[in-house]
């Protein structure tokens, strides 16, 4: 078994008041079923309470965010994810669902510094400003013509994923706007 | 560049999150049906200038189908609501009526 | 001579000179010049040429409204056509270029078309080119082409960047003047999110050039004090440079800020478009000075009488040293204030009013000023310049009257709201008699999502011409839009009194035809008062089909100056009144925004996502030649050096038959569907049985929409008792995982199924020829020997320390295994194959080997036998239909009776008489012609290819009865009219028996 490649390698872009970096590969389990049926399970797996809609729970390496009604993502180092998979089957067997393994599915990047909220505005029709979007919060939208997801992470910074085979069209589109001068339309004290 | 409310994830979804997916409450003919009947469902579509149900997808968010009653015409919406139904919900029903009276109903 | 004046000049500085040029010649302007104002400076009056009758046309506005002084600015990758010099800052090194106009504005040859200008009135071309026929497209079109052009295209890439960017405000104010300050003030008070946009680079709009006082100071006191309390809120946002280019559903509207048009390559974008939602837009964009009809208005330096004033006081310009005024209303009496102000001469206010004692009337008899009131301007002398005026009573016919001379004429036909923002999203009009313009009609506002106004406006926007009025209108609708009570009352307002205006719309208001013919409407595309009459005389009577007969407003200033006044000249031929009339309808945008804008960031590499598999970088390295397959970039093959690509294809079809070839076919949709009800979902969405599968097989499937149409097909794994994996067509994954969540979602939501899309999450490997398992037993840790892994099989394991699933499906009729791998690790695995196959030659293959392999054996592809009109059953694939099934996706539609006509078009092999390649898509034909008059066709080609095992061309397609017709021989037509022979054979060439695939 060789490592698990990110899909570009750690690619990293400065501009004037943003960085955008492309973080190596992450663990991820899609968890599909009832809410209510398999929140003793995720518990079990990662350690973390189940998110409300639209949240996600954070606490150290791990995550778990809400995707849809019936649908978490569950985030933790690459290695744990075969024991998380376990885990999950373990608690719900009988129970309706579904946990895959979608760890290599995405890219995940880093928007951090003072112009990281209008690195996404120029991008994504989501409200960014700080009163409409904060952290616990996972939002799925569109960045640019590709869907794609991002929280605010516990060091204040803004964590994006994407699907894999788009992962260098969502870094160049992300890199253009970091290099994009300032724009100043969020308060500055709010800046991540 | 409408914007609907997600009844799934309660986002105020932009139309460029969205897909649209055509007339809601189309009533499936499979096999047995009569040719009218099937007909009906392939191919006649109410298009109203006025109060219209109708199938949007938050493609670029939760990936839920839900239902929107829109005035085509106005764009007014008056409401938007979950997929698992095959009639509009009473209380969409009264919103309308409180602000279409004239409405006479689905067709 | 410089039109320069020594003193004063708002927005301007004295000590920081500009240099830049004008159709090569170098000039000197100021810092905050525009460029139309720098050109006045340097006596510049001729600006352009006119559209139709290349007539000379002079600078006539000072703003957005500005008809005539179109220009080229900028070089190279810089240059863009159409650009207006009221709105271009000036800046160091600005490069302007007339247009329309050869061999130069001075002199153009085409200005011989205004001496047969009586020969092209409205209609002309219609009426004239028509015939003969043939000439149009060869002769008529080309010519009035190349006349007609005005700016030309750039021919470099651009060297700028755009964007975008998303802001959602509770109030959104567009416009800067005095009406926007106080209602952003107003809204930004009460603690709403507010976002102020200005489309030109200052603030405070007329207000200080008309010497309005607020609160008992100057406005530009009130100006700053605004903007110094707007500026200190957190929850205030103000945009100078920044226009409302347009006002859409639901409180969408776009800001186009044109951020470094005036320090072009500073590094920062070019233009920002915003895309704003907003609960509430106040457009404050204040009102636009009407033109008067009279004969030889489009004379270079006559003028609206605003402008003049602009740029005296803002800019300290003359427009000319001695201007004639002529206004049917008061505000242009502060023209002729200003001008005196300024130490210019004004020898005649020319007022069509019978009389005229208002203060400013008086102020302007004290100062000096003669006005002649009840008189006219019947028409300008002068060609490239006004020389003139000859002056007449304003209700005669104009006969001979008296010449004055000037240089200058400043005229005022009174004010018109700029209403194109409320009027965008539906926002209805209505009509003053008193100030003849039509002004918005709150009663009939846009409304938004919940059926409720969205859109307001203010000040001058909403027909308030007084400045106290506008102060009033703007902070209570401030207030309104932020839902906020109205606060105090704003600071009072106060100009002079002015006497009620009269409507002007012919001047004189008898005029002869022949002054009519002069009497210009719209100054771009030279449509002129006899035009209008002439489109209404002959039928173009309704608004919309008379601005289309005539050109009127279709010049890229919209009609702004000409609107109104064409309206009315209708009305009149139509003895109806201007409001039967009504108006054309306002679309966005309200000037021309920037393709780059609207592009954004889709543009070069990020023109559109272009998806990219785990080995993508491999391909490039190999020097593949990549063809899109949807968003995918795919291998099509693999040239090696001096290599065509057909012999590459031909290379790589006879290494992968002849030993082993490898193929990245990771773009192959992989959907997990899950549940109890799994195999009742999926016996639903395919034409076969699926839950009779047995897990660890596979079983190939098609899949219909409800029209019974093939729609994609691939094959299906069980993975165990409720978990399939299900393979789709490369470009059809996204959309068949949409397809089962709708039908999961909508229809059958009480089944147990959950699906999730894993495409992205395998790269996939298919190893195929007959040493395929050669390859993968060298690479060891999974036993894929025929007992273990049967055809249409598969297995999980390791394979050289990979995870993986191994699927024995082929595609080719070769032994095939494809191996799915996490996508992390896909690259290295394909190294890891490629290093174990060498000894055996293994060889890389692209996506036309794989079509070629595939119509060798017969197997069809979705988009080249399908395009969907096309039902399983047409392609021979009845074998793939469930019998026994009560019902599947497309089912019923197959059961109607065109379905099951015998003479379907069906699917058959083609071979060519001489072995040659048929031509793609090449149809077969009949005898006779159809009831169009066309030759019958009887098939056509859907598959065409040079087989490289059989050295000769093959084909599928889809021909009437086919199947029925084996041995025959068609004629296949060519596009260069030949015919070519070939045979109706069995689809499948190669390996007919499948003895290859099953070892």
């Amino acid at each position: 078994m060789s490592e698990a490649r990110s899909p570009l390698g750690g690619a990293v872009c400065q501009g004037e008041g943003a960085k955008v970096e492309e973080l190596p590969a992450q663990g991820m389990v899609t968890l599909r079923g009832a809410m209510g049926d398999i929140a003793d399970a995720v518990t079990a797996a990662i350690g973390l309470s189940m998110p409300s809609q639209r949240e996600i729970v954070i606490a150290g390496d791990k995550a778990v965010a809400w995707m849809s009604p019936d649908e978490l993502l569950l985030l933790m180092p690459h290695a744990e994810v075969q024991a998380c998979l376990t885990t999950l089957s373990e608690r719900l067997d009988g129970t309706h669902h579904l946990a895959v393994d979608v760890s290599d599915a995405r890219a995940v990047f880093r928007i951090s510094g003072a112009g990281a909220r209008e690195v996404l505005a120029r991008l994504c029709p989501a409200d960014l400003s700080p009163a409409a979007f904060g952290p616990g919060e996972l939002r799925r939208t569109r960045l640019a013509q590709v869907p794609a997801a991002f929280w605010i992470d516990e060091a204040g910074a803004f964590r994006l994923i994407c699907f894999r085979s788009v992962a260098r069209y969502a870094f160049d589109v992300l890199c253009g706007a970091a290099r994009g001068a300032p724009v100043g339309f969020f308060p500055e004290s709010d800046a991540v | 560049m409408l914007t609907l409310k997600c009844p799934y994830c309660g986002i105020l979804c932009d139309e460029t999150e969205l897909a649209a997916g055509g007339e809601a409450h189309v009533k499936r003919a499979g096999p047995g049906s009569s040719d009218e009947a099937f007909e009906a469902y392939l191919f006649d579509r109410e298009n109203p200038m006025g109060v219209h149900f109708e199938r949007w997808r938050h493609a670029h968010g939760c990936g839920k189908w839900f239902l929107a009653a829109r005035d085509t015409v106005t764009m007014e919406v008056f409401g938007t609501y979950k997929a698992q139904t095959t009639e509009p919900p009473e209380e969409i029903v009264a919103a309308i009526r409180a602000r279409r009276p004239e409405w006479e109903g689905r067709a | 001579m410089s039109f320069r004046l020594d003193q004063g000049g708002r927005l301007i500085d004295r000590n920081a000179p500009l240099g830049f040029t004008f159709d090569t010649e170098p000039m000197q302007g100021l810092s905050g010049d525009t460029l139309a104002s720098a050109l006045l400076a340097n006596g510049q009056t001729l600006v352009n040429r006119s559209y139709k009758y290349h007539r000379p046309r002079g600078i006539v506005a000072s703003g957005a409204e500005e008809p005539n002084a179109l220009v080229g600015l900028g070089q190279g990758a810089r240059f863009e056509p159409d650009q207006r010099a009221t709105t271009t800052e000036l800046f160091n090194g600005l490069t302007a270029m007339s247009q329309n106009a050869w061999p130069s504005l001075g002199f153009d040859m085409l200005a011989v078309n205004q001496w047969v200008s009586s020969m092209m009135p409205a209609g002309f071309y219609y009426k004239t080119f028509i015939w003969p026929r043939p000439f149009w497209k060869r002769v008529y079109e080309p010519l009035i082409r190349e006349a007609a052009a005005s700016g030309l295209p750039p021919k470099e890439p651009d060297a700028d960047t755009y964007e975008h960017f998303y802001a959602h405000v509770d109030v959104l104010v567009v416009g800067g003047g005095i009406a926007g300050l106080q209602a952003a003030l107003t809204a930004g008070r009460s603690g709403a999110r507010v976002l102020l946009i200005e489309q030109t680079p200052h603030w405070g709009g007329r207000a200080p050039v008309d010497g309005v006082e607020i609160g008992g100071q100057p406005a530009d006191a009130w100006i700053a004090a605004s903007l110094s309390e707007l500026r200190g809120m957190d929850n205030v946002t103000l945009r100078a440079r920044c226009m409302g280019a347009g006002v859409y559903d639901h409180g969408f509207a776009l800001g186009y800020e044109r951020v470094s048009d005036h320090t072009p390559g500073d590094g920062r974008p070019r233009h920002r478009l915003w895309k704003i939602r907003a609960g509430h837009i106040v457009t404050a964009t204040g009102a636009i000075e009407r033109p008067l009809s009279f004969a030889g208005n489009d004379v270079p330096g006559v003028m609206l009488a605003s402008a003049v004033r602009d740029y005296v006081v803002n800019y300290d310009v003359a427009p000319g040293r001695r201007t004639v005024v002529v206004t049917n209303n008061d505000d242009a009496y502060r023209t002729a204030l200003a001008l005196i102000d300024a130490g210019l001469e004004v020898p005649l206010v020319v007022d069509p009013r019978e009389r005229n004692d208002g203060p400013l009337a008086r102020e302007c008899a004290r100062r000096g000023v003669q006005v002649e009131t009840g008189a006219a301007v019947m028409k300008v002398k002068g060609r490239q310049r006004v020389e003139g005026v000859m002056l007449c009573r304003a209700n005669g016919t104009g006969g001979a009257g008296a010449l004055l001379d000037c240089d200058c004429v400043a005229m005022s036909g009174g004010w018109s709201p700029v209403v194109h923002l409320w009027s965008h999203c539906g926002g209805k009009l209505q009509w003053s008699e008193e100030n003849a313009h039509f002004y918005p009609d709150a009663s009939r506002a846009p409304t938004g999502a919940d059926g409720e106004p969205f859109v307001s406006t203010a000040g001058a926007a909403s027909g308030f011409l007084r400045s106290g009025d506008v102060l009033t209108d703007a902070a209570s609708k401030g207030a309104a839009a932020a839902g906020a009570e109205a606060g105090e009352d704003p600071p009072a307002a106060t100009d002079l009194e002015e006497v009620p205006m009269q409507p002007v719309w012919v001047m004189p208001a008898q005029a002869l035809p022949e002054l009519q013919s002069k009497m210009f409407l719209d100054f771009q595309n030279d449509v002129k008062v006899s035009d209008v009459r002439l489109a209404a005389q002959e039928g173009y009577e309704s608004v919309e089909l008379a601005k289309r007969y005539t050109t009127l407003g279709m010049a890229n200033d919209q009609g702004k100056l000409s609107n109104i006044n064409g309206l009315a000249i209708l009305a009149k031929t139509r003895n109806e009144s201007i409001p039967q009339v009504g108006t054309t309808t306002f679309r966005p945008p309200y000037q021309p925004i920037s393709f780059g804008s609207i592009a954004g960031e889709a543009r070069g590499e990020t023109f559109q996502p272009l998806r990219r598999t785990p080995m993508y970088d491999w391909h490039e390295e190999q020097g593949a030649y990549m063809e899109p397959v949807g968003q995918w970039r795919r291998p099509y093959c693999y040239p090696k050096q001096g290599e065509s690509h057909a012999d590459a294809v031909s290379r790589e079809v006879m290494a992968t038959r002849g030993s082993v070839g490898l193929l990245d076919a990771s773009t192959l949709g992989k959907i997990v569907v899950k549940g109890p009800d799994a195999g009742r979902f999926l016996d639903m969405l395919y034409t076969n049985k699926m839950s009779s599968l047995k897990p660890g097989r596979c079983r190939y499937g098609l899949m219909c929409n409800e029209n019974g149409f093939l729609m994609d097909d691939g094959v299906v794994a069980r993975l165990d008792e409720d978990t399939f994996l299900c393979h789709t067509t490369s470009g059809g994954a996204d959309h068949v995982h949409g397809w089962m969540e709708d039908w999961l979602q909508c229809e059958w939501w009480d089944w147990k199924v959950y699906t999730a899309n894993l495409t992205e999450q395998y790269g996939q490997i298919a190893v195929v020829g007959p040493n395929a398992r050669a390859v993968l037993e060298k690479l060891g840790g999974l036993d894929v020997s025929k007992e273990a892994l049967p055809f249409m099989g598969w297995v999980e394991g390791e394979l050289a320390g990979f995870p993986v699933r191994v699927y024995r499906i082929s595609f080719s009729g070769e032994l095939s295994f494809e191996i799915a791998v996490p996508a992390g690790q896909a690259r290295a695995l394909w190294d890891k194959v490629l290093e174990a196959g060498r000894e055996v030659g293994i060889t890389p293959y692209g996506t036309e080997a794989l079509h070629v392999m595939r119509a060798e054996k017969g197997f069809i592809m979705i988009g080249d036998e399908t395009d969907g009109t096309v039902i399983p059953q047409d392609l021979g694939l009845d074998w793939a239909i469930s019998k026994k099934k009560d019902d599947y996706l497309g089912k019923r539609a197959q059961e109607r009776s065109h379905m099951s006509r015998p003479d379907r078009w069906k699917l058959v092999g083609i071979e060519t008489l001489d072995g040659s390649v048929l031509p793609d898509g090449a149809y077969a034909v009949g005898e006779g012609v159809n009831a169009n008059g066309q030759r019958v066709t009887v098939g056509r080609v859907t598959s065409t290819y040079r087989s490289p095992m059989l050295d000769r061309g093959i084909a599928m397609g889809l021909v009437e009865r086919g199947s029925e017709r084996m041995g025959e021989v068609l004629k296949l037509a060519t596009t260069d009219g030949r015919m070519i022979e070939a045979k109706i054979v069995e689809p499948v060439f190669y390996d007919p028996e499948g003895e290859k695939q099953d070892v």
